[in-house]
């Protein structure tokens, strides 16, 4: 009896082991080894690492740079959230609709997101350069002076912001559309017998129904405004002036231009806990305003 | 007046037509019935009345007024869609109380409808509980309470039961129908079960791909088919329609043979005697407990007599049937229209 028991348990682990090992190489392991050298200082041929203990935080919060990058992550996530989001949602809207050449419509919203980065990003190069660019092409011909979108500390980020929310929102749209598509239109119908007016049918009955969509769009969202470097790599490298530098940018930064190893690993460390608290605070709390099926 | 009133109602879709030239009218306070095979065009005709689609041609008068292009909620009606369509977020509370809210009717009114219709369908006990947690019935009633509290004149139903089991279905029919009574409303109800037509009805409206066939009471479309469809679609189990012709060697059973119309007799109406009649072969039956279904045949022809009791057909045998000529139909045989030139005889 004792004996099948842990025949029973072994077989048990072995077929976990595959996916445990995968999850412990590369995900557990390096989270531990990054908080462990966070607490030491970066090493060199002269001078060995050694342990510093907080060191590396009291340098963190006295580092403008990374206070620079918190805020320009904040306003980036603040916006391109929301807005990428309702833009989807309103999309999804228009395009589930009655509407001629739906599937033309459906396909252009969701061709950004299907381009690879780097082709997005040379497609906004030229929309945003100076004199010869897009934008400018446009804007001189309303005699307005030409400006140097990326080049201006003002306006990168905003031009970072925009091309996000441009290439989320077609995406996120895909998500809102197979939801709508499972909404019974015998709701609608209800709904409009009632005499219930499209914006009193979508505040009360096809927002809520949609939350679980939402929630995990939500989420994605969050996750994709802390990881973006690929944009800033090929329009600003950060500049001018850290002004459109992410805290991921700034990390690869920090570990590979500067190589200082520990210092990186200490923001990303900080990055890991902003993540947990953001994750734990949604299942915590909208997940009791979500009505799943 | 008429609660409700179609003239030469018509829907297209490109170059299928759904629905075509129908009129009728439904009289206030009355269980109308619009009853038909699937496909036919009842949902259609239904939800033009209550405005989800468009009508082609022609013009529809609700309460006198032309309502043929008005907007869903103007034309104070309520509907009980098949799926039901509840709200599956809201609570039955928040469900029946839906259209209140929309046309701000004050609370404490709220509060007295949604007691009293709750009451009425019995789903007091139920009101803080979301459709998931509710059983077909009970959301059937929520349903039912939905389109009742908005004491709408007219309520439009669209095969309200059909998700519902035979037994409940039954208890349903009956409860909808003493509602209907109680409150006196307008109902123009959808199905394709001619079984729920024939008990609920004040008058059915009998369609066939779009067209209506027959318009009446049931007594009507039971005692008076118009055409052999409907002799065939109303009664459980359908009318015999035979051929006489085929029926080989027998004594007349009309007064003419011109024109030679088909025949249709109900099978409860035959019935088994021992001399006289027709000589024919019963081949099996079906017993049902009060009755059984016994099938029979006659030269080429085979029809059905239902016969009180249990009747046992092991292997084919011989029998007589007979019928009174006053339970015979006659139709034309090209038109299928009902006929009353031939009279029948005893025979
Ligand atoms: N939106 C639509 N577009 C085209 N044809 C339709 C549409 N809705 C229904 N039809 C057609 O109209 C006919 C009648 O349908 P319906 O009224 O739903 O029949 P039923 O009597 O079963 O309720 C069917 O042949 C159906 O295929
Ligand atoms: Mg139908």
């Amino acid at each position: 009896m004792n004996q099948r028991r842990s025949r029973f348990q072994i077989h048990g682990w072995l077929l976990l082991m595959p996916a445990a090992i995968f999850l412990i190489a590369f995900t557990y392991y390096p989270t531990l080894a990054t908080l462990a050298k966070s607490f030491f200082s970066q090493g060199n041929a002269i001078k060995p690492s050694r342990f510093v203990g907080l060191e590396n935080y009291e340098f963190l919060i006295t580092d403008e740079v990374f206070w620079k990058v918190v805020g320009n992550n904040v306003i980036y996530a603040a916006t391109t959230i929301p807005i990428s989001i309702a833009l989807a949602l309103l999309m999804a809207v228009w395009v589930n609709g009655r509407l001629p050449m739906k599937s033309l419509v459906r396909m252009s919203f969701f061709t950004p997101t299907v381009l690879p980065m780097i082709a997005v990003a040379n497609i906004w190069l030229f929309f945003y350069s100076p004199d010869i660019g897009l934008i400018d092409q446009i804007t001189s011909s309303f005699g307005i002076a030409s400006h140097n979108w990326l080049g201006d500390p003002d306006t990168v980020l905003g031009c970072i912001i925009v091309i996000t929310i441009w290439k989320e929102a077609g995406f996120f749209m895909i998500f809102y559309l197979a939801a709508l598509q499972t909404l019974s239109p015998e709701l609608e119908e209800a709904a409009r017998l009632e005499g219930a007016s499209r914006w009193y049918y979508f505040r009360r009955v096809m927002f809520p129904l949609l939350m679980p969509t939402t929630l995990f769009v939500l989420i994605n969202a969050i996750i994709n405004s802390f990881k973006l470097v690929d944009q800033l790599f090929i329009l600003t490298k950060g500049g001018p002036d850290n002004a459109s530098s992410l805290l991921l940018y700034y990390i690869y930064e920090v570990a590979f231009s500067f190589l200082d190893q520990a210092y990186a690993s200490t923001l990303t460390v900080v990055l890991l806990l902003a993540l947990a608290i953001i994750a734990i605070g949604q299942f915590v709390f909208l997940d009791k305003k979500v009505h799943y099926r | 007046m008429s609660a409700i009133e179609l003239c030469g109602i018509t829907k297209r879709w490109g170059d299928t037509v759904a629905v075509r030239d129908v009129s009728f009218k439904v009289e206030q306070g009355t269980f109308a019935v619009l009853l038909g095979p699937s496909g036919c065009g009842k949902s259609t005709s239904l939800r033009m009345i209550a405005g989800l689609e468009d009508i082609s041609d022609g013009q529809l008068l609700i309460g006198d007024v032309d309502m043929t292009t008005a907007q869903p909620a103007e034309r104070k009606l309520s509907m009980v869609f098949q799926s039901y369509a509840l709200f599956p977020h809201l609570d039955v509370r928040e469900n029946i109380l839906f259209g209140l809210k929309i046309r701000k009717i004050p609370a404490a009114e709220q509060e007295i409808r949604l007691t009293r219709v709750a009451e009425l369908v019995g789903l007091s006990a139920l009101l803080e509980r979301k459709p998931a947690q509710l059983s077909g019935g009970q959301r059937q009633r929520v349903a039912l309470a939905r389109a009742f509290i908005a004491e709408n004149p007219i309520c439009l139903m669209d095969e309200p039961l059909s998700n519902l089991d035979a037994k409940l279905r039954h208890e349903m029919r009956i409860e909808i129908r003493a509602l209907q009574q109680r409150l006196q409303t307008t109902v123009v109800y959808v199905t394709h079960d001619q079984a729920e037509a024939m008990s609920m009805a004040d008058k059915v409206i009998l369609i066939r791909e779009g067209q209506i066939e027959q318009e009446g009471t049931p007594d009507e479309l039971y005692n008076k088919p118009a055409t052999t469809f409907v002799a065939a679609f109303v009664g459980t189990p359908p009318m015999n329609l035979i051929d006489p012709k085929k029926m080989g060697q027998i004594p007349a059973l009309t007064d003419t043979s011109d024109g030679s119309p088909i025949l249709g007799v109900r099978p409860e109406n035959i019935t088994l005697v021992t001399e006289g009649g027709l000589e024919s072969e019963l081949l099996s039956a079906d017993y049902l407990g009060a009755d059984t279904i016994i099938t029979a045949r006659i030269g080429q022809e085979e029809l059905l007599i239902r016969a009180a009791g249990r009747v046992n057909v092991l292997k084919p045998r011989p029998a007589r049937i007979r019928w009174q000529k006053e339970d015979v139909h006659f139709f034309d045989r090209n038109s299928g229209k009902r006929t009353d030139r031939t009279k029948a005889v005893d025979f």
